[in-house]
């Protein structure tokens, strides 16, 4: 899988297992290495994707099961 | 004219007055259900009194309810004392409990407990039945009131933490009598949309009866038929109802089913650094183990001094070459001695020895042996001796000396009786010194007696 078809959630997950990996010990040195370097592209990935994504608006249902925009109406 | 008029304080106060004078309404016995109660910060309690036809405005000062045994809860039945009075700033006509005990449980406080053991014993609370809630929601559906303080403090909470996720909202009535069915249809058309990966369901806070939809059985199995995982937000902390049973999450306000729903995003960048630096120190830490194990490597003896390890190895080697002829030594001399002992033994076990004590104890057998033959040999001839005498003693010629003779026929025959000869016979007699020839006579038979 190519890191950059990877949901957020899948990249979050496969940086904490590298760095789990790498901390256990035991890797060999060449191996570490590319832990690590597909470490930081994850670690980049994951901060731009939460940079990145524009903000979503908020919608409402109606009752025809159509969206429109949501405001947040003050108590009266 | 002006003086006809009553002003609203006057009135009141007659009012306060007739009331407080009736003596039935000093000294009040009262039962019926608790609703809306609220403790004061200032420990005073307010709450409604009522049943199924009507209710009075009560209040229990602090003075009174330090005393209390239990904790008021909305749906409580209960038996109180008090009086009745009016509350001249409201116009109002009021309860002032003194005392107060439960009495059973109020009739929606029943209907929550049967349907909540219902409901149990289907399984509808099981633990594996809960569904995890997304890590990562992409698109969260919000099924409350669109308007009012629980649908801002989710959506304000979720976009302060998480601006990312798509919200939606789901408007639905929460409170009244359709409630329960608009809930209840909104989970379901969720489900149907295929849009959303996290649910949050609720309303703000309110008295039991304002609740009571989310206490109804259809909003309990639409929550449960949903494949969609559902944080359930009804009331306050204290308020549960069956919804907050059966959703997969239960979140005591709706701020908290928004924090419950997203990670603060504020964290999630401190994480991502948090494993980014974790992953530059581990693979520091390995370089750096490497580099320490070379320079280990490289500073080691062998590799500064190599004549002096082989000057080490021929020392060792000289001393090991010494140790193996003292050694060698030392098992020649071994052997030697235990070939020497062996010889000595050998050498006591030598026949000789054994040769002489033989010949000595066959002198001994041949000298007793002659012994015994000259013994027996003489004692042979003593009997020898003994035994001629004996004879001489029975021999017929000394017999004969004495007198005795032998006759003999003719022929030589032994003449033993007078059939053997007849008259004018000859015959011989011997003597021990001779024979001499006759001739018979006569013979005369002696007659046998």
């Amino acid at each position: 899988m190519k890191t950059d078809e990877l949901t957020f959630e899948e990249a979050m997950e496969k940086l904490e297992a590298i760095v789990e990996k790498l901390e256990e010990g035991d890797v060999p040195l060449e191996k570490a290495i590319n832990y690590y370097q597909e470490g930081m592209t994850l670690s980049k990935l994951c901060g731009d994707k939460l940079n990145s994504v524009q903000e979503k608006m908020t919608q409402i249902m109606n009752e025809q099961g159509e969206f429109a925009p949501f405001e947040i109406q003050e108590e009266q | 004219m002006e003086n006809k008029y009553l002003t609203v304080a006057a009135l009141t106060k007659y009012i306060k007055r007739k009331i407080d004078v009736d003596p039935h309404l000093k000294d009040v016995l009262l039962k019926g259900e608790i609703s809306n109660f609220s403790h004061h910060s200032r420990g005073h309690m307010y709450m409604t009194i009522k049943d199924d036809q009507a209710k009075i405005q009560a209040v229990m000062f602090a003075g009174n309810n330090r005393y209390l045994k239990f904790k008021p809860e909305n749906g409580m039945n209960v038996l109180i004392r008090g009086e009745i009075s009016v509350y001249e700033a409201f116009g109002q006509y009021q309860l002032y409990i003194q005392q107060m005990e439960p009495d059973g449980i109020g009739s929606l406080y029943l209907a929550f407990e049967q349907l909540k053991e219902k409901l149990h014993k289907q399984g509808y609370f099981d633990q594996g039945h809960k569904k995890e809630i997304p890590l990562f929601p992409e698109h969260i559906g919000v099924i409350t009131s669109p308007t009012g303080a629980a649908v801002r403090d989710i959506i304000t909470t979720i976009k302060r933490r998480y601006p990312i996720v798509q919200v939606t909202i789901i408007p639905v009535l929460v409170q009244g009598e359709s409630a329960a069915r608009s809930i209840a249809d909104a989970v379901d058309l969720a489900n149907n949309l295929d849009l959303f990966d996290t649910l949050i369901v609720g309303r703000g806070g309110g008295s039991i009866e304002e609740l009571w939809a989310f206490n109804e059985e259809i909003v309990a199995e639409s929550i449960f038929r949903s494949k969609i995982p559902i944080i359930s937000a009804v009331g306050h902390e204290t308020d549960i109802t069956i919804s907050d049973y059966v959703a997969d999450l239960r979140a005591p306000t709706p701020t908290g089913a928004a924090e419950l729903a997203v990670q603060s995003q504020i964290e999630l960048r401190e994480k991502i650094d948090t494993l980014t630096r974790s992953l530059t120190r581990e693979l520091t830490n390995e370089m750096r183990n490497h580099q320490r194990h070379l320079e280990r490597l490289k500073g080691a003896y062998a590799f500064r001094y190599p004549e002096q390890l082989i000057k080490q190895k021929e020392q060792a080697l000289d001393s090991f070459v010494l140790s193996l002829q003292k050694e060698m030594i030392a098992t020649k001399k071994e052997k030697e001695t235990r070939l020497l002992n062996l010889y000595k033994r050998l050498i006591t076990q030598h026949p000789q020895k054994q040769l002489e004590q033989s010949k000595i104890k066959l002198d001994e057998k041949i000298k007793s042996q002659n012994y015994y033959m000259t013994k027996l040999l003489e004692n042979k001839s003593i009997q020898l001796t003994n035994t001629i005498d004996k004879l001489f003693l029975v021999n017929p010629l000394e017999i004969m000396k004495r007198g005795f003779s032998l006759s003999y026929t003719a022929g030589n025959e032994i003449i033993k009786s007078t059939n053997q000869v007849k008259a004018n016979d000859y015959i011989k007699i011997k003597l021990s010194d001779g024979k001499i020839n006759c001739q018979v006579v006569e013979v005369e038979e002696e007659s046998k007696s």
